[in-house]
C-alpha cells in the first residue's frame, strides 16, 4: 500500500531545545497509525510538526508536498485535519457554527453538515447551542465533526478518550472507524488507551523521549510482552 | 421634562458616536487582546480625509464613501506594517506602539492641515422635530449609526468571512488548523476598526469642530463605553457608549460644570474596574466545567 503521509528522519524544536531526534513515521493510504508513549515522549510534538505548528527539520512528504515548509493553513488546505489536544472547540459559537468554520475552505458546507449530523444525530438536536455548553463526548464528537467538514484526506486526532467515560470513547472510535471506512481517510492517531487503539490500527509506532523505540503492525506490537507489561497492563 | 428629554436624545446621539468608536476598540481587542489607543486619531485623520475630499467639491456622502474605503485599506496597512511585527513580541510592546501611532497621526494632521478649528458640514439639515425635542442632526447621526451596526451585524453574522474572522478571534491556533488565514483576518479586523473609526469622526466633526485633537476627549468616552460593556462584547460596546453619551450629557447639564464631563468617563472607569471588572457583557460565553 502507498504512504499518504511519511515522515522521514523529522526533529522538532521549542525554541532551542530539539524534542524530536529524527523520527520516521509512516501513514498508509486508507490505514490508520497509532502513536503509543508514556507523557513527554514527543507524540503531541510530533503531531505539531506535521501541521507546522513546531519548527522542524527534516522531511515531511504529503501527497507530494513537503509539509515542513509549508504554514499550517496551507497544509490545512491540502488536507490534513487536525484535531488537537484540547479538541479546539470555538466554545462561544453554536454547533453549527463551529461545523461551517470546519467547511470554510473546502466547500459545499450545507451538504456535508447534513453527513455529519448523520454520524452524529447528538449535534443535529444541539445545532443552535453555544459549543461550550456541550458535554466533554459531545464536544469530542463536534471536534471531529468539524474537522471532516474540511473533506480531509488525513485526519489526525490527539488523545480523543482524553476525560471522557469508557463508554463514550467506544462510542467515538466506532464512529471514526466508519468514517474512516465510508469517506476514505486516513487516521493518525494519538492515544492513551493503547489496549484500544491497537484493536483498530493497522500500524503502531512506540515513541519515547523524542524516539522511536519499536515499530511495526499494530498486532506484533500489541503481542509484544515488553508493550504488553508496560502499556497494556497484562 | 422636557429639557430632561431632550438632554436624554442628544445625549444618545452622542453616544451612538461612543458607541461606534467603542465597537472599533472592542474589535482590536477581541482579535488581538491590544487596546489600540490610536483609533481615536486614526478616526481623526478618516476626517480629515472627507474634509479635504468636501472642500474639493465632492459631494458629502460620496466623499463619506470614499473615505470610509481609503480608511478601510489605512487600517489594514497599519496591521500589517506596524502591528504585524510586534504581534508576537509582548503585548506591553505592542500597546506603546499604538501610542506611538497616536502621536505620529496627531503630529502629521497638525503639519498637514495646522492645529486651527476647521468648521465640517453636517450632512443633515439643522432643524428640530416633535416640539423642539431632538434635532435633525441628531436624528441623522443615530440613523447612520444604526444603519453602520446593522450592516456589522449582518456580516459577523452571515456571511463566511464573518464567520472565519469570528473564529480567528476567539481561537487563533484552531482556526489555522481549519485552514483559516488567520493573519489575513486580523488585517480584516483593523480595516473594518478604522472604518468604524472613521464614521465616528465623520459624525462628531460637525459638532466638535475638526482639529487634530478633535478626537481625545471621544476616545475617553468610548473607551469608558467599551469597558462598560466589558469590552470583549461588541453588544456591550455600543450598549456601554450609549449609556455614558445619555450620562455625560445628563450629569453636566444638571449636576456639574460642563468643563468636568470628561471627569465623568474617568469616574466611571473607576467605578467599573473596582466593582464590575467584566462590565456589564463581559461574561457572556456559557462553559461547562
Amino acid at each position: 500500500m502507498a504512504a499518504i503521509l511519511e515522515l522521514r528522519a523529522v526533529k522538532a524544536f521549542y525554541g532551542q531545545s530539539e524534542v524530536l531526534h529524527g523520527i520516521d513515521l509512516v501513514v498508509e493510504e486508507g490505514g490508520m497509525t497509532v502513536l503509543l508513549g508514556a507523557n513527554g515522549a514527543g507524540k503531541t510534538t510530533t503531531l505539531r510538526a506535521i501541521c507546522g505548528m513546531v519548527r522542524s527539520e527534516g522531511e515531511i512528504l504529503f501527497r507530494g508536498h513537503r509539509l515542513e515548509r509549508c504554514t499550517t493553513e496551507q497544509i490545512a488546505g491540502f488536507g490534513v485535519a487536525h484535531v488537537p489536544e484540547g479538541r479546539g472547540t470555538f466554545i462561544g459559537l453554536t454547533v453549527e457554527e463551529n461545523l461551517r468554520i470546519g467547511g470554510y475552505t473546502a466547500g459545499r458546507p450545507n451538504e456535508k453538515m447534513q453527513l455529519m449530523y448523520g454520524y452524529f444525530p447528538i449535534l443535529a438536536q444541539r445545532r443552535r447551542q453555544q459549543a461550550g455548553a456541550l458535554s466533554g463526548g459531545e464536544q469530542q464528537m463536534l471536534a471531529i465533526a468539524r474537522a471532516l467538514m474540511m473533506s480531509p484526506r488525513l485526519l489526525v486526532l490527539d488523545e480523543p478518550s482524553f476525560g471522557l467515560a469508557p463508554r463514550v470513547v467506544e462510542a467515538i472510535f466506532g464512529i471514526v472507524e466508519r468514517i474512516k471506512r465510508e469517506q476514505r481517510v486516513s487516521v493518525l492517531l494519538v492515544e492513551q488507551n493503547a489496549s484500544l487503539a491497537l484493536e483498530m490500527a493497522d500500524r503502531a509506532y512506540l515513541l519515547e523521549t523524542g524516539y522511536v523505540v519499536t515499530s511495526g503492525s499494530a498486532k506484533a506490537l500489541a503481542d509484544d510482552p515488553q508493550i504488553r507489561r508496560s502499556y497494556l497492563g497484562y | 421634562m422636557h429639557q430632561f428629554l431632550q438632554q436624554i436624545f442628544s445625549g444618545l446621539a452622542a453616544g451612538a458616536v461612543y458607541a461606534s468608536l467603542a465597537l472599533a476598540l472592542v474589535m482590536i481587542y477581541r482579535a488581538t487582546d491590544l487596546v489600540n489607543f490610536a483609533q481615536g486619531e486614526m478616526a481623526m485623520f478618516s476626517t480629515y480625509i472627507a474634509w479635504t475630499l468636501v472642500n474639493a467639491g465632492l459631494p458629502f456622502w460620496a466623499a463619506f464613501v470614499i473615505t470610509l474605503a481609503v480608511s478601510f485599506v489605512g487600517g489594514m496597512l497599519i496591521e500589517r506594517i506596524v502591528i504585524r511585527p510586534v504581534e508576537s513580541t509582548s503585548i506591553l510592546t505592542a500597546v506603546v506602539v499604538t501610542i506611538g501611532l497616536l502621536l505620529i497621526f496627531n503630529a502629521t494632521a497638525g503639519w498637514i492641515y495646522s492645529y486651527t478649528l476647521q468648521e465640517f458640514p453636517s450632512p443633515f439639515p439643522d432643524r428640530t422635530l416633535f416640539g423642539a425635542l431632538m434635532t435633525t442632526r441628531d436624528v441623522g447621526v443615530i440613523a447612520v449609526t444604526l444603519v453602520m451596526l446593522a450592516a456589522l451585524f449582518c456580516f459577523f453574522r452571515f456571511t463566511a468571512t464573518g464567520l472565519a474572522m469570528r473564529a480567528a478571534a476567539q481561537n487563533p491556533e484552531s482556526a489555522r488548523l481549519s485552514g483559516i488565514r488567520v493573519g489575513r483576518m486580523l488585517a480584516l479586523g483593523w480595516g473594518f476598526a478604522a472604518a468604524i473609526g472613521a464614521v465616528a469622526g465623520i459624525m462628531v466633526a460637525p459638532v466638535l469642530f475638526l482639529d487634530p485633537n478633535m478626537m481625545g476627549g471621544v476616545l475617553l468616552y468610548a473607551f469608558t463605553g467599551a469597558l462598560l460593556g466589558g469590552i470583549t462584547s461588541p453588544v456591550g460596546a455600543v450598549i456601554g457608549g450609549l449609556i455614558v453619551g445619555v450620562t455625560e450629557n445628563l450629569v453636566g447639564t444638571y449636576l456639574i460644570a460642563s468643563q468636568l464631563k470628561l471627569t465623568v468617563a474617568l469616574i466611571l472607569i473607576i467605578l467599573v474596574l473596582v466593582l464590575k471588572p467584566n462590565g456589564l457583557f463581559g461574561t457572556a460565553v456559557v462553559r461547562r466545567v
